[in-house]
């Protein structure tokens, strides 16, 4: 079952609404005393990155978080967070990943918010992308990106520049798109993430 | 590469879409969510749910709509119509809604912008922006075309930008309805000056009058309701069409 870390970054009706039609159980995680009813977590996020990570540490959740061993993804701001740092609020971040999130920087050829539906290529061999062919479009919405890494890129997108659509590193997950917004491909990737 | 996004426009009363839709394999063709799904397995891309729903009510109506949208429909959409403060917006934000589209409501007070966007954030905060031409400039109306401004087509869009609008929803007066083809000129201006997406709407009528806003303007999407309604144009169609004219769009 997922637990929902809860720190009051974002609304999650659409993600609760596609794990119920995918029939994946979840709960909500709002205490340290919560992780252990679940088997796995995800870590949702819209808006600044800085202002989530401060209410994530008024949570008292961060060094439990920080532990975790079991399987956890972060979605868009929620996959920010386990980076070293974001330029959005010069905000110093969960640091799972020693990579940086970025502001995207046009020369007016390419508009920000990258919003729309993008082609998402996996850079490596992982449960989560199964049966989701290389090119397969993904939403998303965001003016900052995480840093392409060889090491922790899983897979990329272009758009200005190369960047991490998704990141993974032990246990820890992240997706830069909406997966809970991406027809049935994104169907796939939760599907997936809740048998890692 | 970024796909051009195609977006059906449902407008919706009273929880119930009004527009004729004739969808043959639809149970009930006046259920929005039921519309949504299908379009969504048809590949649309995004959904537009404009809402007239005139009653002290409408708050109540428009986030069960956008709660049973979402709990059905796994592509984003933006709802409109009727979005007045920051607590309009919050409702349906929490009720599952992508975007919300603001008209009139921006247009009357520009700091509205300000706030959705400082609350909420850029991405949330659609202008939907209805010109028609009077003399020779581009103005820009209220009330679905009724009711002319004070402002100029582009000095507004690009004010909402500066303000913090994430994306700019521009119809054509003088080309919705016709089905002679989208304001290309103007679209295509519009697309040039500002550095946020640009969803072209108005004007609709053919697979080749898609063609010919991508290639032309360069918008980011392209939104019609009634060829879509009446099943004149099937998206699987539509898109199969655009990638032959080498359109980067979502197989």
């Amino acid at each position: 079952m997922i637990g929902i870390i809860r720190y009051g970054a974002g609304n999650i009706f659409s993600l609760t609404a596609a794990l119920e039609r995918l029939g994946i159980a979840y709960g909500m995680v709002n205490t340290e005393a919560d992780f252990e009813q679940f088997d796995r977590y995800i870590i949702p996020g819209v808006g600044h990155a800085g202002a989530a990570m401060n209410k994530l540490e008024q949570t008292g959740l961060v060094p439990k978080i920080k532990s975790l061993n079991k399987p956890t993804l972060g979605i868009c701001v929620g996959m920010q967070l386990l980076t070293s740092h974001s330029e959005e609020g010069d905000a110093n971040l969960l640091n799972l990943f020693p990579i940086k999130t970025l502001k995207f920087t046009s020369d007016g050829s390419f508009k920000v918010p990258h919003t729309g539906w993008n082609q998402v290529f996996p850079e490596k061999e992982n449960p989560l992308f199964e049966n989701i062919p290389a090119g397969s479009h993904f939403y998303f919405v965001h003016s900052y990106f995480i840093e392409y890494d060889q090491l922790y890129t899983l897979s990329s997108t272009s758009y200005i520049n190369k960047f991490s659509a998704s990141i993974w590193h032990g246990n820890f997950y992240g997706v830069q798109f909406h997966p809970e917004k991406s027809g049935t491909y994104g169907e796939t990737l939760l599907k997936n993430f809740s048998k890692i | 590469m970024l796909a051009k996004r195609i977006i059906p426009c449902l407008d919706v009363k009273d929880g119930r879409t009004v527009k004729g839709v004739n969808f043959v394999d639809l149970r009930d063709a006046g259920d929005p969510v039921e519309l949504a799904w299908n379009y969504s397995q048809q590949g649309a891309d995004e959904l537009v749910f404009l809402d007239i729903t005139a009653t002290v009510e409408r708050r109540k109506t428009m986030v069960e709509l956008v709660k049973a949208v979402a709990r059905q429909i796994n592509i984003p959409f933006t709802i409109g119509g009727g979005i007045n403060e920051i607590a309009d917006a919050d409702a349906l934000l929490n009720a599952g809604a992508d975007k919300i589209s603001i008209n009139s409501a921006a247009v009357r007070n520009p700091a509205l912008i300000d706030e959705l966007a400082r609350a909420f954030g850029v991405q949330f905060v659609v202008i939907a922006v209805d010109t028609r031409v009077i003399g020779d400039k581009n103005i820009v109306h209220l009330n679905g075309g009724r009711l002319p401004t004070e402002k100029q087509t582009l000095d507004w869009i690009i004010e909402a930008e500066n303000r913090g609008a994430g994306e700019i929803l521009l119809t054509s007066m003088d080309h919705d309805g016709t089905k002679a083809g989208f304001d290309n000129g103007l679209l295509k201006l519009v697309n040039d000056t500002v550095n946020i997406p640009v969803i072209a709407s108005g004007g609709a009528g053919s697979v080749q009058h898609f063609v010919d806003v991508f290639q032309q303007t360069n918008v980011d999407a392209a939104l019609a309701a009634s060829v879509f309604h009446y099943g004149e144009i099937l998206i699987p169609d539509l898109k199969s069409v655009l990638r032959e004219n080498n359109i980067e769009v979502r197989v």
